[in-house]
């Protein structure tokens, strides 16, 4: 195959990458979107191995069959609640595969037509270098956000003294090092690069806390793409190019998205520490205002006789899995004529739409839930607002306390509603250290008990 | 100006441009329902690293730059089976009230 022809098969292959992600906009046109991705990179894959630079394909068979073997294992074991932590995992792997990339080209230059060992060309070894630089990052990042995520290392932010400006020593020594390598083409200069790479993922993602993860998933997602850029320019490929600029762009619109859900900057949720700094954060103690509880029982007849209800899930149904055990409460109070809809802030979970996934996954219809925007007028009208895991996007003092630090981010007006009933376990504060003063009204009724075991509960209270 | 007198650094950048307009107008229409399949599929389609990794892979001679194309072709097709099915299972799961 001619490099002409492979350029249009490339070409062909980037428009299915498009139409992918286009096919998005609504979930009845997504499932085609995707197996148009698969297509294309079905023929990204099928147009390289017939250029005639490939002669051998034992190793790539062999590579394909057990890195497929994983990647299927994996997709298809993992439980929903389980995704951010392997959207985080395999962002990893791209990142890494992007320095594998890097350093085969550095070392066979003339594989890729971009001169020879140690006499690359400059613009060539900028661009690579850049890619390896930006793939380092994106697998320390990915793997650090993974442990986190996945709860092998505490999710609060990690911080020490000098944090800040010995990240901003090593980002200079890595710009540094990558003008040097321009100048003094040596392996040594090519492992350094990758090993402060290594470093600064590893330092940029520890003092960002749990639920700023949304905000770090999106970025690192991004990074991803912008490596693939990286390593297209090297390879002079409009394919790789198109496609780390598709991916780069739609992680950092992500980011850009769930930063504007909590009110924060970018730089502010990257420079992290959030929560962590207490001392500093003025909590209100109000252990003199009485807070008002009650049992399954009492949800069950308050729900049982509204006209309407609104389900506001959060992280908290994730981690006890309470999706199915609600969409059941849900159902029968549709059967009873009640008007059930599930309200979802754009920052509620881990990842961006990780509510909307578990909610579907319980086979929740999708008509029946709602964004911040569509919803949040519909509260005044609503008998029951039903709070399950959620804390820091109800939190009135968001609108009204200018003291307080979720002052300004867009939150659920859940309190307009007639009846709050609010699932916690206890009375400790949100992630942002704040006390939510909801729990206080008169008209909020908490339920102290574990999201699965209350909806659980109430469902045998209706029957 | 002729098309032979336009680096292909300049023709990338060109082409990298372009394609950022298409995904800022493209990722913008994604419904905030789909983010979480949004990221998975971005996620596998970033995994066209591959090409490069073949073509460290696929020469007949072996040596260390072959090694390290194997495991690129190992780590991306990971991504590349692992993100597409995730993101059908998501996907498959986004119903219609019955």
């Amino acid at each position: 195959m001619t490099d002409n022809i492979a350029a249009i098969f490339y070409l062909i292959s980037s428009i299915c990458f498009i139409l992918a992600i286009r096919g998005l906009s609504s979930p009845d046109t997504a499932r085609g979107g995707n197996l148009l991705g698969i297509l294309g990179m079905a023929l990204a894959v099928g147009t390289t191995l017939a250029l005639p630079i490939i002669v051998s394909y034992e190793l790539i068979i062999a590579g394909v069959l057990l890195g497929g073997t994983i990647g299927t294992i994996i997709a298809r074991k993992t439980q929903m609640t389980a995704l951010p932590q392997l959207v985080a995992a395999f962002n990893s792997t791209v990142g890494l595969a992007a320095c594998f990339v890097a350093a085969a080209a550095f070392y066979r230059p003339e594989a890729y037509g971009i001169g020879q060992f140690l006499t690359i060309k400059p613009g060539s070894l900028v661009e690579m270098t850049l890619g390896l630089a930006i793939g380092g990052i994106t697998f320390t990042g990915s793997i650090v956000a993974f442990v986190k995520l996945q709860g092998i290392i505490s999710g609060a932010p990690l911080v020490f003294k000098g944090q800040h400006l010995l990240n901003a020593a090593l980002g200079i020594s890595l710009v540094a090092m990558l003008g040097w390598i321009v100048f003094d083409q040596s392996e040594r200069v090519f492992w350094a690069i990758l090993a402060i790479s290594f470093i600064i993922g590893i330092l940029v993602i520890i003092p960002i806390g749990g639920a700023d993860m949304p905000v770090v998933i999106s970025m690192l997602n991004s990074y991803s793409g912008w490596a693939a850029c990286g390593i297209g320019f090297t390879l002079s490929n409009s394919l790789m190019i198109i496609t780390g600029a598709l991916v780069g762009s739609s992680g950092a619109i992500l980011s850009y998205i769930m930063c504007k859900g909590m009110n924060r900057s970018f730089f502010n949720v990257i420079l992290g520490g959030f929560g962590a700094d207490n001392e500093q954060v003025h909590v209100q103690t109000n252990n003199d205002k009485s807070i008002k509880s009650g049992s399954s029982e009492d949800a069950a007849f308050i729900m049982e006789n509204a006209s309407s209800v609104i389900i506001v899930p959060g992280y908290g149904m994730a981690v006890a899995q309470a999706q199915h055990s609600l969409r059941e409460m849900g159902d029968i109070l549709m059967a009873r004529g009640v008007k059930v809809r599930y309200a979802i802030h754009p920052v509620a979970g881990r990842m961006p739409g990780h509510m909307n996934v578990l909610l579907a996954e319980a086979n929740v219809p999708y008509e029946h839930v709602l964004e911040l925007d569509e919803i949040n007028r519909d509260f005044a009208q609503t008998d029951v607002a039903f709070v399950i895991g959620a804390n820091d996007v109800t939190n009135p003092a968001a609108k009204t306390d200018n003291s307080s630090p979720i002052y300004g981010m867009p939150v659920l007006d859940v309190e307009n509603a007639k009846t709050v009933l609010f699932i916690k376990r206890s009375m400790a504060s949100g992630y942002a250290g704040v006390d939510n003063q909801l729990f206080f009204r008169d008209n909020t009724m908490m339920l102290f008990s574990d999201a699965k075991k209350m909806c659980d509960d109430v469902v045998k209270a209706l029957n | 100006m002729t098309s032979q007198s336009v680096d292909p650094l300049t023709f990338g950048f060109t082409v990298l441009v372009l394609a950022c307009f298409v995904g800022y107008y493209v990722v913008w229409r994604v419904t905030p329902a789909l983010h979480s399949p949004l990221m998975s599929v971005t996620n596998a389609i970033s995994s066209v690293i591959v090409v490069g990794a073949l073509i460290a892979a696929g020469p007949m001679d072996s040596n260390l730059s072959q090694v390290m194309g194997f495991c690129a072709v190992v780590l991306a097709s990971i991504n590349i089976f692992g993100g597409f099915i995730i993101t059908q299972r998501m996907l498959s799961m986004f119903k219609k009230k019955r």
